[in-house]
């Protein structure tokens, strides 16, 4: 880093150095310009490796994507100033999070859902939008029921309080009821996130009474897939043009199965009404192995 | 710079201190200190006074606005909590809110870095209009008063530069490895580069000013560890290693001191005895010797934009030979 001396170099009596004034300078300069740069790439290097966001640290209401976000943000906290239950941080170095950036953790502090969005008001760079005028609107994250073998409700009791504290109740966690096939005689209230209306506050996430709750915020291109494209659902084309695209399918008779309607494929007629695969699990309809050839073979009696 | 290195007191300002006493050879640096450490109490003194104000009185929760969120979270979230729970920052009236990165003084007056501005654009992102015009108003102010002056009035880590300086000249320490004074402009423009490069703020991983203010109000964590690393790099590997030769931001702010109307001169220079003090105690010692000595310019106003405006020249000189005044003041005994 100190080449701001010129090296020792050797003079030989018949050939004098040309402009040692001129050397030192441009040596300098070499060095000046080799050491800036050298600590700018590693400044660059060292940003690029600490700029991953921790799955359960969430961003304010409203921010920018994450790319975006780490381009917009000038980490002055105006936004954690600004938030009535203080849950929002700004992360010190050392922390995961990258640093001086703004964010909350779900489980210990979650997005209390504010109807006026103070944290965003304030944003110099609009790194938060402040135009979202919807609390409603804001997507931190999705919730995601991570473990339904320990979560309450799908051991059949009753518990529904990520259902209870959600803040869009009814719409972004609904639950939907299932036969227990473990009592054959209880229902079981299954709590299930719709991501078009989930927020991602962790109200949900913060109320789950477990010891590490079942049911955690995580990052959308964490937690959702995506189906491609190009894909067309049958049975919506068919709603929205009252018809099918590709045309009436010819339906072949099954052997076996003379006079089902195509696709049903149930041997007996006294065979459950419902088709939910949990309670055929528990209650298997009597069957010819032969034709289910093994699958289920666990549940055989 | 060996050379110089020799001829300097390691306690200069002991003349001063017995012609003038200690205070009027102290004036610039208290002046200094009130600035900087004022500047940190505004932006915590609305939440000292709300605390002092609230103590022992049990402040609500606000902020929630549905009465099913409110009890789950008593459910949930205050088992084992203390009574009292300190006032929300929002209900509190602050004169400066948010850090010196982007601040909002009186709840109406924004204020951006435009160092951190232009390191935005350089990533890609044209911010919203408040960021704009916070920066506008910064360049404007460090434009006519001195953008320097940010580094020797404002910004927290200079009490760390400074006291490595102290500790430097009271242990005697002589050898430097300071890199190259211009490091500082390459770094800056690098900061930009990989900016550019990383598409974020890339520069504010590391910025130890940044993370020396954030730190005092949100939080230090491991940023203790940057201060404590100037301060021994500044100690005992080069000397003004930092603030003097690799800070960008002070790199930057420098260029917006070319039009400085704010600047130090040596209306007296021909009182110089050649003491030597004024270049042992000033943080870039290079800016003096051509107002102090005629060398390359006839006008007695430091004029080189790597000038911070501290004042310890003043203070330090017995001779009286510098003053404060405006970039025009030709005034000169000699």
């Amino acid at each position: 880093m100190n080449a701001a001396k010129p090296a020792a170099h050797p003079r030989s009596p018949e050939k004098p150095p040309v402009s040692p004034g001129r050397r030192k300078f441009l040596s300098g300069m070499a060095g000046a310009a080799g050491g800036g740069c050298l600590m700018a790439m590693g400044v660059g290097i060292y940003s690029r490796q600490a700029s991953a966001l921790p799955a359960l640290a969430l961003r304010p209401p409203g921010a920018l994507p994450e790319p975006e976000f780490l381009a917009a943000c000038t980490r002055c906290g105006l936004c954690v100033r600004d938030c009535p239950p203080g849950i929002l941080k700004l992360a010190a170095p050392g922390n995961p999070v990258p640093t001086g950036t703004p964010y909350f953790t779900a489980r210990t502090g979650p997005c209390e859902m504010c109807q006026d969005i103070p944290c965003v008001k304030n944003c110099p760079t609009g790194a938060l939008d402040t135009e979202l005028d919807d609390i409603n609107k804001s997507r931190m994250g999705v919730a995601v029921l991570v473990d339904q073998e320990t979560c309450l409700a799908f051991l059949g009791l009753r518990c529904e309080i990520c259902y209870n504290a959600c803040p869009v109740i009814g719409k972004a966690i609904t639950l939907e009821k299932r036969h227990n096939p473990r009592s054959d005689r209880h229902a079981m209230l299954l709590p299930t996130v719709h991501s078009e209306h989930c927020t991602g506050c962790g109200l949900c996430e913060k109320s789950c009474i477990l010891e590490e709750t079942a049911i955690r915020i995580l990052p959308p291109a964490l937690a959702q897939g995506k189906i491609g494209e190009h894909y067309l659902k049958g049975w919506e084309e068919r709603g929205k043009h009252g018809k099918s695209l590709i045309g009436e399918q010819l339906e072949f008779e099954v052997r076996g199965l003379e006079g089902k309607r195509f696709g049903d494929t149930r041997v007996h007629d006294e065979a459950p009404t419902h088709t939910d695969p949990a309670v055929n699990l528990a209650d298997p309809p009597p069957f010819d192995p032969a034709l289910i050839n093994g699958s289920h073979s666990e549940s055989t009696p | 710079m060996s050379t110089r290195v020799a001829r300097v007191s390691d306690r200069p300002g002991q003349d001063a201190i017995a012609g003038k006493g200690w205070f009027a050879a102290h004036k610039w640096l208290l002046l200094r200190r009130v600035s900087q450490l004022g500047i940190l109490a505004l932006f915590m003194v609305s939440p000292w006074f709300a605390v002092w104000i609230s103590q022992g009185k049990a402040s609500p929760a606000s902020g929630l606005t549905d009465p099913l969120l409110t009890n789950t979270g008593n459910l949930f979230s205050s088992l084992g909590a203390p009574e009292t729970i300190p006032p929300s920052s929002t209900d509190l009236f602050w004169i400066i809110k948010g850090n010196l990165s982007s601040s909002l003084v009186l709840d109406f007056v924004p204020l951006t870095d435009p160092y951190l501005f232009l390191q935005m654009l350089a990533a890609g992102f044209w911010p919203a209009t408040t960021a704009v015009i916070g920066a506008l108003i910064l360049v404007i102010f460090y434009s006519l008063v001195g953008g320097r002056v940010f580094c020797s009035w404002v910004c927290p880590v200079n009490m760390v530069t400074d006291a490595a300086s102290w500790t430097r000249r009271r242990l005697g320490i002589k050898s430097s490895h300071a890199p190259h004074a211009n490091t500082r402009y390459w770094f800056l423009a690098g900061t930009f580069v990989v900016a550019a490069l990383t598409g974020t703020l890339a520069m504010e991983w590391v910025n130890p000013v940044s993370i020396t203010h954030r730190g005092l109000f949100f939080g230090m964590g491991a940023g203790l560890w940057f201060i404590v690393a100037l301060f021994l790099y500044d100690s005992f590997v080069a000397t003004r290693g930092w603030c003097g030769h690799l800070c960008p931001m002070g790199a930057f702010y420098s260029l917006l001191n070319k039009t400085a109307l704010l600047r130090v001169a040596a209306p007296r220079r021909d009182a110089c005895n050649d003491c030597m003090d004024c270049f042992a105690i000033c943080p870039e010692p290079q800016v003096i010797r051509p107002a102090l000595k005629k060398a390359g310019q006839d006008s007695p106003v430091i004029l080189d934009s790597r000038c911070t405006t501290c004042g310890r020249c003043i203070d330090i000189c017995s001779k009286q030979v510098f003053r404060l005044t405006h970039r025009f003041d030709q005034r000169s005994s000699s």
